[in-house]
């Protein structure tokens, strides 16, 4: 009987193996999901546009409550305090990128991809372009003492970078580097408004993008 | 050319050639470990599957160096795009005649 049974177990199997069709489904599949991963840079993470978000806000009010930093014109506040501002803006710059970068190895340790792939690197010369140029003209603008463009500045060149960059990663990166460009017009527009700009900018448009992004693709 | 009735491509039946001939439709170039990064095998499996496209003449390499070191970059061949886009195709009609 046990004899038998495994008889027409064999058999079934072998039958099984035979007539086991090519999965045309799945290769399509492969297919897509091969160019889509070493097309697209999609280890970044939601939370560390959330984290991102916490550190410019709480720069933004550090500058503003207790360095008493909102330029009200394009060269206000040259005194002595502009060095803190310098310093409290690169530790927050410092911050933001390597929460984002350390996130970003995580997840793609978590999904066993290489996090230094060919579609990192675009993105990171996508991005370092236009923010080096921008790093250096703001460099150049603070020393001819227009303290008041600094923020807005930076607004536009990240958003410039972002725009740039989107191509290679989550297509949602391109509206936000959009609406901080927007925002960094209004600030140069407005000087009064740049701080504001800045925090609205890196602040809470880091965190409803990182929250839309994590609910979107990390669930 | 060894095209099978359903005029799919023999030398795609293989998941690892297929896989280097969609990383490579996206990829203009691409240096070996770059292409490596993308699967989980070993050298000598992806650089025998690379040799085998390489004969088809689906693939093809461009030899320069960094400094003093030999730089291989790959790249598809305008008869591979071709070969691709037919397999493409034929998949998603026999897809639809599975349905």
């Amino acid at each position: 009987m046990h004899v038998w049974f495994s008889f027409i177990n064999f058999e079934m199997q072998s039958t099984f193996i035979m007539n086991e069709k090519p999965d045309y489904a799945r290769d399509i599949t492969e297919i897509r999901s091969m160019m889509e991963r070493s097309s697209k840079f999609l280890s970044l993470s939601g939370l560390a546009g959330v984290m991102a978000g916490m550190y410019a806000l709480a720069g933004a009010f550090i500058a503003y409550r207790a360095l008493d930093f909102n330029p009200g014109d394009l060269g206000t506040a040259t005194d002595s305090s502009l060095w803190k501002i310098v310093v409290l803006a690169l530790l927050v710059l410092v911050l933001a990128l390597g929460t984002a970068i350390y996130l970003s190895w995580r997840k793609a340790n978590k999904s066993g991809e290489k996090f230094y792939n060919a579609t990192t690197k675009r993105v990171v010369s996508a991005m370092a372009v236009p923010l080096i140029a921008g790093g250096l003209l703001m460099l150049a603008v603070l020393l001819k003492g227009l303290v008041g463009l600094i923020a807005p500045f930076s607004l536009i060149f990240y958003g410039l970078a972002l725009y740039n960059t989107s191509k290679f990663t989550y297509d949602e990166v391109k509206t936000m580097g959009l609406v901080e460009i927007g925002l960094g017009l209004t600030g140069t527009f407005f000087i009064g408004y740049g701080l504001f700009c800045w925090a609205l900018g890196f602040g809470v448009v880091h965190i409803v993008y990182g929250i839309y992004l994590h609910y979107k693709y990390e669930r | 050319m060894k095209i099978s009735i359903n005029g799919l491509h023999k030398a795609f039946e293989n998941r690892v050639r297929l896989g280097i001939m969609s990383v490579l439709a996206v990829n203009d170039m691409l240096d070996f470990n770059s292409l490596k990064d993308f699967f989980d095998i070993t050298d000598g499996k992806l650089a025998s599957n690379m040799k085998a496209l390489e004969k088809e003449g689906f693939i093809n390499m461009k030899k320069s160096f960094i400094g003093k070191k030999p730089n291989t970059k790959y790249y598809m061949t305008k008869k591979g795009k071709k070969a691709f886009e037919d397999h493409l195709k034929a998949l998603e009609q026999l897809l639809k005649s599975q349905k």
